[in-house]
């Protein structure tokens, strides 16, 4: 019997996969739009409001049209809490959300992204080798699932960036490389963004917070009061930096920083900066032990 | 910043020279899709292109369509891509094939600048991402060549009110991009002397 519930329920998570993708690309969250909303009434510069209008025009049409806000499909990125006593392993949860985003691509049809990382030729419906990317959470006492689909465009994606910082730069020297980073980064990540930064950890560990930040709601803040402080700070910075909407100068730089942190060495200050888009795509499920799928833009 | 109305290809340079970097334009006419692949096979790999580029507008982009009947491609979803990325091909594009406009989104860094002053050719933003929009200004795609570089192929498209197009980078040495860059370094000093 555990076989055939636990095939049932790879069949969920893959149906589950397949609704995220697309629904994640077509709909963005209410909290991402009421920060789009907010920014174009804040913006004074005569390009920076064109295309906050625009982008705001743009959302009416996807909604109307039932099509895709963004034409970069990205790559699918999910992120994955699992209960300790949910009836399903996690090599089966992949294969679900494997099977579900190859599916979404080609019955869409999506435009696939996916290529061998050397050839460059295409390796499938955005799926390959250790594609689509998973991260795994693991939670004590329960037995649920939560996904959620974060559908990550290259074009803020190429916008990442790691610094080594040396103990001795402190806090001083995070808060000044995410301030380089995001005016070296200008229009390339189609700013006004939600800007990740993850701090402390390892250096690859860095950056996987950097990207858990981008992942959540909109202006959520760290529980960490200190951390939450430094969000709040560097959100202020940035938008001084005058940058703008699509880099063409302005108010209105980045809609939000997000800050993920670990306790580090007493050596490490590595601080990850991984950047995104204003099209902050994003789509959740819970799923049941049992089966029942509960879908979600909250979480 | 005044709003003008451009139809491509462009028969007559001076069409170009009015437009100011700041200018909200918009596009009549036919537009040519072209991305680093299909830039990588004509410069690198020194293969002619099968369409004529003079006086044309190129945009930056990988459409998401779906093929039809009779080997046409129906438009799903098309948007822009990062422009930076193709920067070297600029002075080439305008020298050799006479393209007289670039559109892509995040903007050319300051080498463009100067070939584009040269040959009298601009840049134009557009706001990357507003993909659902765009598609709607396209009415037909109407020819596909180098489909093996799907979706890096050449694309014609015809358009009706492109935009609204920010003239990002103009024939005449001005660039937005040069100008808020400058500007963000000052103020940059500026707050991490604050810390």
């Amino acid at each position: 019997m555990s076989v055939a519930v636990t095939t049932d329920l790879q069949h969920v998570v893959e149906d589950a996969a397949a609704h995220l993708y697309v629904w994640a690309l077509k709909d963005i969250p209410q909290d991402l739009r009421d920060a789009l909303a907010v920014a174009r009434l804040r913006e004074t510069s005569v390009p920076g409001k064109r295309v906050l209008e625009t982008i705001h025009k743009n959302l009416n049409i996807a909604d109307s049209e039932d099509n895709l806000v963004c034409q970069d499909t990205g790559i699918a990125v999910y992120a994955c809490r699992v209960g300790e006593h949910f009836p399903l392993h996690p090599t089966r949860i992949y294969e679900g959300l494997r099977d579900g985003t190859a599916r979404a691509t080609v019955e869409h049809p999506l435009r696939s992204n996916a290529v061998h990382t050397i050839t460059r030729e295409n390796t499938g419906p955005n799926i390959g080798y250790r594609l689509p990317i998973v991260h795994w959470e693991f939670i004590p006492d329960w037995d649920g699932l939560d996904v959620k689909c974060v559908p990550k465009g290259s074009g803020s994606e190429n916008m990442s960036f790691l610094k080594m910082c040396i103990p001795a730069d402190g806090v001083k020297g995070i808060k000044t490389f995410v301030l380089e980073s995001i005016v070296g980064a200008g229009g390339k990540p189609c700013p006004p963004g939600i800007v990740g930064v993850g701090i402390g950890g390892t250096a690859d560990y860095a950056m996987y917070l950097a990207k858990e930040a981008i992942t959540r709601p909109v202006g959520t803040r760290n529980p960490d009061p200190l951390v939450a402080q430094l969000e709040d700070e560097l959100y202020g910075l940035l938008n001084e930096t005058g940058i703008g909407p699509m880099g063409l100068g302005g108010d209105v730089t980045v809609l939000q920083c997000h800050i993920e942190h670990a306790d580090t060495h007493m050596t490490l200050n590595p601080v990850a900066v991984n950047y995104q888009c204003w099209a902050a795509r994003r789509a959740s499920a819970h799923i049941s032990s049992t089966g029942e799928t509960e879908f979600d833009r909250e979480f | 910043m005044a709003n003008h109305t451009v139809t491509f290809p462009i028969t007559d340079p001076a069409e170009i020279l009015k437009l100011r970097a700041g200018d909200e334009v918009t596009v009549q006419g036919h537009i040519i899709g072209i991305r680093d692949r299909t830039q990588v096979r004509i410069f690198d790999q020194g293969v002619e292109p099968p369409m004529d580029l003079g006086g044309a507008f190129l945009l930056h982009t990988a459409p998401n369509v779906r093929k039809v009947a009779d080997g046409k491609y129906e438009k799903i979803c098309i948007g822009t891509t990062t422009s930076a990325r193709m920067v070297r091909f600029t002075e080439p594009l305008g020298r050799q094939y006479g393209v007289r406009a670039i559109c892509g989104k995040g903007g050319f860094p300051d080498e463009a600048i100067a070939p584009m002053h040269e040959l009298g050719m601009v840049y134009f933003a557009i706001v990357g991402g507003a993909a659902a929009l765009e598609t709607t200004q396209i009415e037909e795609i109407e020819e596909v060549m180098w489909e093996e570089l799907m979706p890096e192929c050449l694309w014609k498209f015809r358009v009706k009110d492109f935009g609204p197009l920010t003239v990002g980078i103009d024939a005449h040495g001005n660039s937005l991009y040069h100008d808020v860059q400058t500007r963000a370094k000052a103020k940059l000093e500026e707050l991490i002397a604050r810390f």
